[in-house]
């Protein structure tokens, strides 16, 4: 919760600082400004997503998705997002992404786009995919900053007659919208199902509300694992109430003269890689796919909470103490926080020596410390756990039975459980792929696939506890095979989510989830129930494998003892065919479980 | 020699029809098993030395009772198969066309059968033997013919043959084959002999065979010169047997002295061996006796530096030999002899003689043996 309003990050000149002999406090002074929190991002834009053109790619196409997705289940609508990214130049990208959501006041809109840490999530705390609103103004600002284009807003609210088509830049130095452009359109948002092949499937679908957002920016379209691909397929999975249209349109290749096709086609295996890696090589020309929705079901809406005292840091009791509508220390502790009643607020207080009627903005620095030791060593209810929504067994085996062609699916939900006083939950689902699929083989490492209250995380795998749970199993016992301390081995997709009022990311970039021990325990015990599943199904799959063997080889030889008693005793063919089926059904019955 | 006649003189002859008649009611049995739901099996004596004992009596290796069941199972359900297919091909293509067929001519003949085919030769055999031993009829009776020679005769005996399509008689003087020898048939049943000769000597290798012939040494010694190559064949012993009882010759055997020639080629010539332990009295020479080589003539006869020194199979075998086989642990002389020549060490060929002069085997080894006539049972 660090990162506050632009005033934290004006420098505070001159203090202690000895007073140079050319420089005066007055020259000084001169020089000494606010820092807006838009140039201060502007120049930790890694901070962010935004250290490459390959991953603000992502990173742009994410934080629009997360707040589609937030929209539309807090206005109870299935939502359906179209996300197109279509190639300008060499490396400039545009961006649209269109949803089916409530739709956005004209007033909100240039607000919600091109101001920083501007949203309806910061100030609560309650499980969501955004967590601090700087997601998709920042996406807009990374492009204006790259391309110079404005952020455009297309967006229409239920029972209106006519949509806003809104042009916004960010002012970098005052961190506030500046409108180019604002005129009512006839617009509906309008998204095409395709089928497996990319062709149109069915008339397009129009909705008559929601909105589309279209930023210019300079990025690289990579696939593999951390691309756009990746992604949305992943959230596809994750979610399976949302139909996702995904449309990608690559430029031609200008300058291929030396690369002919055949030359590139003869370079085989090899070059494939690379040309992923570059991007640029030769990547399709176009991709168009419909993830479809599998339930018709929205995730149940999370209750907001207060934050719980064991999950809360000095600075921020401090801070809560000053901004609190109690007058009494007390009274602030009771209703500020979940699960202190006025009986243990009182005695948190007395443990402290902090006079419980004092005045919460008088507590002092020492005081506050107190009560902070006190709140630690006070034994408290445990935080309400009904504010995190799972995703559910039932729709993670949907979700990963409609992406993924396995023979064995199982999928375990936690109840919840709480971290440093921060509800949360663990689910797992696990996938064994059908030995056809190409991309799950059976000597790579089991695809690991994260998340964070439903938001898949693509990058910096090695800093997260989700990696680390994994790898902690002991997935010999359940039939796969594991080099030491690392992933098993296997055509195995395991996806880890983990729901919370507050991930504990490791960064603010939102890439890896720190490792906590209560975390990594629920995580493990997840893994290993599903491992156990799996296990059983290895294990019957292998009885069945060795049964179809030997029924083969049974099968193979019977009919040659049943033509050398045909032959030897003269027998009709009738009889010769009862005696296969007898054997058969002998040797079936003492040599196969079945 | 009033016992001769408990022993039967000749293996039972079988006729086709009554062998045709056993496969059909070995499959019988196992077509009405199957009928029945029960697992059809397969039963036959086990052949191996560990399913023998040396009958004193009769002189000769005799199968005890031990059987092995071969029921129908996963693991059996291939060889059944096989076997069953082997019985319809000897049945309705060797005994119901009077045809006759080599081991390795069957084992081709599989590679019809698709995937119930015979790998390798040696499939096919085993399978045979367990056939012969399952219908007890040996193999030759159901029409398969030995592939090996039967061994080489030379000496003063007339074969009494006949003319395979007239039947008429032919006389064979094993005197006059000129530089060559009479070759042994693989039936010899019907052979009738006329001799005078005071012995019979079967010696291990063609070479001292050839040397022996050229030098007219069975004119010397008055004896019947038999060439074995080997472990002889089972018409090989069964021609020795006849002989011998016909003739009422005695038998003695030359062979190389080591554990091969002692418990391999000399055993089976005289009591049968395992494998074939069901038909072993028909085809052995119970009243041979052990010229040489052994262990002590390599002393007598100055031959020490003349040997090779044992390799692990040798020591392998005559210690297996000393522990298990019942014809070596029943003849005190045999066990000392094999003690003998596992102290020493050693082992001797035939053909080691030539240190003392090309001829000097027939000129002084043999006849001081035979003089001495301290032969090993």
């Amino acid at each position: 919760m660090g990162l506050k309003g632009g005033g934290e990050f004006s420098r505070l000149g001159g203090m202690g600082k000895k007073q140079a002999e050319l420089v005066t406090a007055e020259t000084m002074a001169s020089k000494q400004r606010d820092i807006s929190v838009s140039e201060f991002f502007l120049k930790n834009r890694h901070l962010l997503g935004f250290d490459s053109p390959r991953r603000a790619l992502l990173t742009a196409v994410k934080e629009a998705v997360d707040n589609s997705m937030d929209a539309c289940e807090e206005a109870g609508i299935l939502p359906e997002i179209a996300v197109e990214l279509e190639q300008l130049t060499e490396s400039r990208f545009r961006v649209t992404v269109t949803d089916n959501g409530p739709g956005i006041v004209k007033a909100q809109i240039p607000k919600i786009f091109a101001k920083l840490l501007y949203g309806s999530k910061f100030h609560r705390l309650r499980m969501s995919r955004g967590q601090q609103g700087i997601g998709i103004s920042a996406a807009g600002m990374y492009g204006q900053l790259t391309t110079g284009a404005a952020t455009r807003i297309l967006s229409r609210i239920k029972h209106t007659k006519m949509a806003h088509a809104i042009s916004v830049q960010i002012d970098t130095r005052t961190n506030k919208p500046v409108i180019l452009s604002e005129e009512e359109q006839d617009w509906r948002p309008t998204m095409q199902v395709v089928d497996e092949e990319g062709k149109p499937d069915g008339a397009p679908v129009v909705h008559n509300h929601g909105t589309c957002v279209s930023i210019d920016m300079e990025a690289a379209y990579v696939r593999g694992r951390q691309s756009v691909d990746e992604f949305l397929k992943q959230c596809a999975i994750v979610n399976p109430h949302l139909t996702l249209h995904y449309r990608l349109t690559l430029k031609e290749r200008a300058e291929s003269g030396n690369l002919k096709p055949e030359a590139g086609k003869k370079a085989g295996k090899g070059d494939a890689s690379e040309s992923q890696i570059s991007g640029f090589r030769s990547p399709p020309s176009a991709l168009s796919v419909t993830y479809r929705r599998a339930v018709n079901l929205l995730p149940a809406i999370p209750d907001e909470i207060l934050p719980h005292p064991h999950g809360v840091e000095l600075g921020m009791l401090m801070q809560m103490l000053k901004d609190t509508e109690s007058r009494t220390v007390k009274g602030a502790l009771s209703s500020d926080f979940s699960r202190v009643s006025a009986q243990t607020a009182g005695d948190i207080c007395e443990r402290a020596g902090v006079n419980p009627k004092a005045s919460p903005t008088r507590v002092a620095h020492h005081e506050a410390e107190l009560l902070y030791k006190a709140i630690q060593e006070t034994k408290l209810m445990r935080p309400p756990t009904d504010c995190v929504a799972p995703i559910g067994e039932e729709q993670i085996l949907a979700g990963l039975k409609k992406e993924i062609a396995a023979d064995f699916y199982s999928a375990v939900t936690r109840e919840p459980a709480v971290y440093r006083g921060n509800p949360f939950l663990i689910e797992v689902g696990v996938a064994y792929a059908k030995p056809e699929d190409p991309e799950l083989k059976s000597d790579d490492p089991v695809r690991l696939l994260r998340f964070a209250n439903r938001v898949p995380l693509l990058y910096q795998p090695g800093a997260c506890v989700i990696t680390k749970a994994v790898q902690g199993v002991n997935w010999k016992a359940y039939g796969l095979d594991q080099p030491k301390g690392s992933l098993p081995v296997g055509p195995v997709v395991v996806m880890v989510h983990m729901a919370s009022v507050w991930v504990p990311f490791t960064s603010e970039s939102k890439d890896a989830i720190a490792s906590y021990e209560d975390v990594l325990a629920e995580m493990t015990l997840a893994l290993q129930e599903c491992g156990r599943r799996l296990s059983v199904f290895l294990n019957k799959r292998r009885r069945d494998l060795e049964a179809a063997r030997k029924r083969n080889y049974m099968e193979l030889y019977i009919p040659h003892l049943a033509l050398g008693l045909k032959e030897i005793l003269e027998l009709p063919d009738k009889e010769e065919a009862k005696i296969v089926k007898d054997l058969k059904k002998m040797l079936e019955k003492t040599h196969l479980d079945v | 020699m009033a016992t001769k006649k408990e022993i039967p003189n000749a293996p039972e002859v079988v006729s086709k029809q009554a062998a045709a008649r056993k496969i059909v009611s070995v499959a019988g049995e196992i077509h009405g098993d199957i009928k029945k739901k029960h697992k059809p099996s397969m039963c036959f004596p086990i052949r191996s030395l560990a399913n023998v004992k040396y009958d004193t009596k009769r002189g000769h290796f005799e199968i005890l009772n031990k059987t092995a069941t071969r029921t129908l199972s996963y693991n059996t359900v291939k060889t059944f198969a096989q076997s069953m297919r082997l019985l319809a091909t000897t049945k309705n293509d060797l005994l119901d066309k009077d045809d006759i067929a080599g081991k390795r001519e069957i084992y081709y003949n599989s590679k019809s059968w698709g995937e119930c085919r015979f790998d390798e030769q040696p499939e096919s055999d085993s399978l045979l033997d367990d056939m012969e031993a399952m219908l007890a009829i040996n193999r030759e009776q159901l029409g398969y013919i030995p592939e090996e020679r039967g061994g080489d005769v030379c000496g003063p005996l007339v074969v009494i043959d006949r003319d395979p399509a007239t039947h008429k008689p032919i006389k064979i003087d094993c005197t006059k084959l000129g530089s060559g020898a009479w070759s042994i048939p693989s039936r010899v049943e019907h052979l009738g002999f006329e001799s005078k000769a005071k012995f019979v000597l079967t010696v291990e290798t063609a070479s001292l065979f050839q040397r022996l012939v050229h030098h007219r040494y069975y004119e010397k010694a008055n004896c019947v010169l038999i060439s074995m190559s080997g472990v002889p064949t089972r018409a090989c012993r069964r021609f020795i047997r006849r002989l011998a009882d016909d003739r009422k010759l005695p038998v003695l055997a030359f062979t190389d002295g080591d554990p091969y020639g002692y418990c391999n080629i000399y055993r089976t010539l005289k009591v049968g061996s395992g494998q074939a332990a069901h038909i072993n009295r028909f085809f052995c020479v119970p009243t041979c006796h052990y010229l040489g080589v052994t262990p002590q003539d390599i002393i007598d006869f100055d031959l020490e530096d003349a040997t090779h020194p044992l390799e692990e199979a040798d020591i392998k075998r005559a210690r297996d030999a000393l522990k298990n086989d019942p014809f070596i642990k029943h003849h005190k002389e045999w066990q000392a002899a094999l003690e003998q020549m596992l102290k020493m060490g050693v082992r001797i060929e035939q053909q080691a003689f030539a240190k003392h002069g090309l001829n000097y085997v027939l000129e002084e080894y043999l006849p001081q043996k035979l003089k001495k006539a301290k032969f090993l049972p």
